[in-house]
């Protein structure tokens, strides 16, 4: 029954991916490797759209994942699945709002939790730069415990990817003024040196 | 709150909601502003202080940082109906603008051009996600231990066939270890 996994799958994502809608990507990443509902770059495409899209991130991303597994229900459940833990978290802190905010032991494990979220989040990048710059596959080994790295093709790097992301790192963080723009300029400017250079087959 | 009252104010939490879903571009930071316009001024159902805190509450606890706000929000003003109503609001326009959206795009993804700008497309997103990492680091990495924290997971995320639950679980329980042993220690 798939609307039950995708329910479940989404469940556990809203329920475990602290700081936000990026922090859900190392989640769907997984969702993806382990049922075969889409492949990184579908994610990648679809992080795109959620980004240039109205609305939070996250949920954006959890319609369009929900979506692809199953069509419209499939939106539909993913989304309601990733706010029931929120919804269920968040009465119960506003019913105890006090001791929530004063607790040692909630600071104590959001010690722990931050640099953890980063380290996901850094390592879906990771993976992300692997498949997009580069012609290694991370390929999980038939749920074996470790991943395999792969070589696929003979050059290293994609080099027209790699020179763009180049461009666009320097864009987004050391050009005054440009880097203030909104992610949709960077998304659209990219699309059009894509289209121009054929990147697809490159 | 009478019967009809209480389903206005319901209508009111999920409509206000859903035109701050269309309003924000981008996520949870971008959304402060425009709760402070909506929430605050417009509809005073909190005040600046009370929005902060639900916000700072909306980001240390899991989910969505604005789904969280919202249900705060709701939650005060019309109890658990009024947190489900709010949540409802902040998502439906997502619901309707990415499912159509994906089925458009479905339609039109085997033409060469739009495969092109997708290829363009991934290698922005890759620098997105770069930078989202390096502004989170310099959050949450505040010391030595927090550091080996974030660089074991990084490595053990990228090599590990294993779910991201897993590591999220063992930080928690590292966090309350470490900080447990340096209160009993000093």
């Amino acid at each position: 029954m798939i609307y039950l996994q995708l329910f479940w799958e989404f469940f556990k994502t809203g329920l475990f991916a602290v700081g936000g809608g990026m922090a859900t990507l190392p989640f769907l990443q997984a969702i993806g490797e382990s049922t075969g509902w889409y492949s990184y770059t579908d994610l990648m495409n679809m992080l795109a759209v959620s980004e240039s899209t109205p609305g939070p991130i996250g949920i954006n991303m959890a319609t369009y994942v929900g979506f692809t597994a199953a069509g419209i229900p499939g939106a539909v459940v993913a989304t309601v699945g990733e706010v029931t833990p929120s919804i269920i978290v968040i009465l119960i802190v506003a019913a105890i709002l006090q001791q929530f905010r004063n607790s040692e032991t909630v600071n104590r494990a959001f010690y722990g939790l931050r640099p953890a979220s980063t380290g996901l989040i850094g390592a879906a990048c990771g993976a992300v730069i692997l498949e997009v710059l580069t012609h290694v596959e991370k390929a999980a080994q038939g749920g074996g415990l470790w991943n395999r790295f792969v070589l696929e093709g003979e050059a290293l790097f994609r080099w027209p990817g790699l020179l763009l992301a180049v461009v666009l790192l320097v864009l987004t963080n050391w050009v005054p003024k440009v880097k203030k723009f909104h992610p949709i300029v960077f998304i659209g400017l990219s699309a059009v040196v894509g289209v121009a250079f054929g990147f697809a087959s490159l | 709150m009478n019967e009809k009252s209480r389903f206005q104010m319901l209508w009111s939490l999920f409509w206000t909601f859903a035109k701050m879903g269309v309003m924000t571009f981008g996520g949870g930071m971008a959304m402060l502003p425009i709760l402070q316009r909506e929430v605050v001024d417009n509809k005073a159902w909190a005040t600046e202080e009370e929005l902060t805190d639900y916000y700072a509450i909306g980001q240390c606890t899991p989910g969505i940082i604005a789904v969280n706000t919202a249900t705060f929000i709701g939650q005060r003003q019309a109890g658990v109906a009024g947190g489900i109503a709010a949540t409802l609001g902040v998502v439906f326009p997502s619901v309707v603008i990415i499912s159509l959206l994906a089925g458009l795009i479905t339609n039109f993804s085997h033409l060469e051009w739009v495969k092109n700008a997708f290829a363009g497309i991934q290698v922005c997103v890759c620098v997105l996600i770069f930078n989202a990492v390096v502004k989170l680091l310099k959050k949450s990495v505040v010391d030595k231990r927090t550091a080996a924290i974030f660089l074991l997971v990084l490595v053990g995320s990228l090599f590990l066939n294993l779910s991201p639950v897993w590591f999220v679980i063992l930080a928690a329980l590292a966090g309350i270890a470490l900080k447990t042993l340096e209160v009993r220690r000093s």
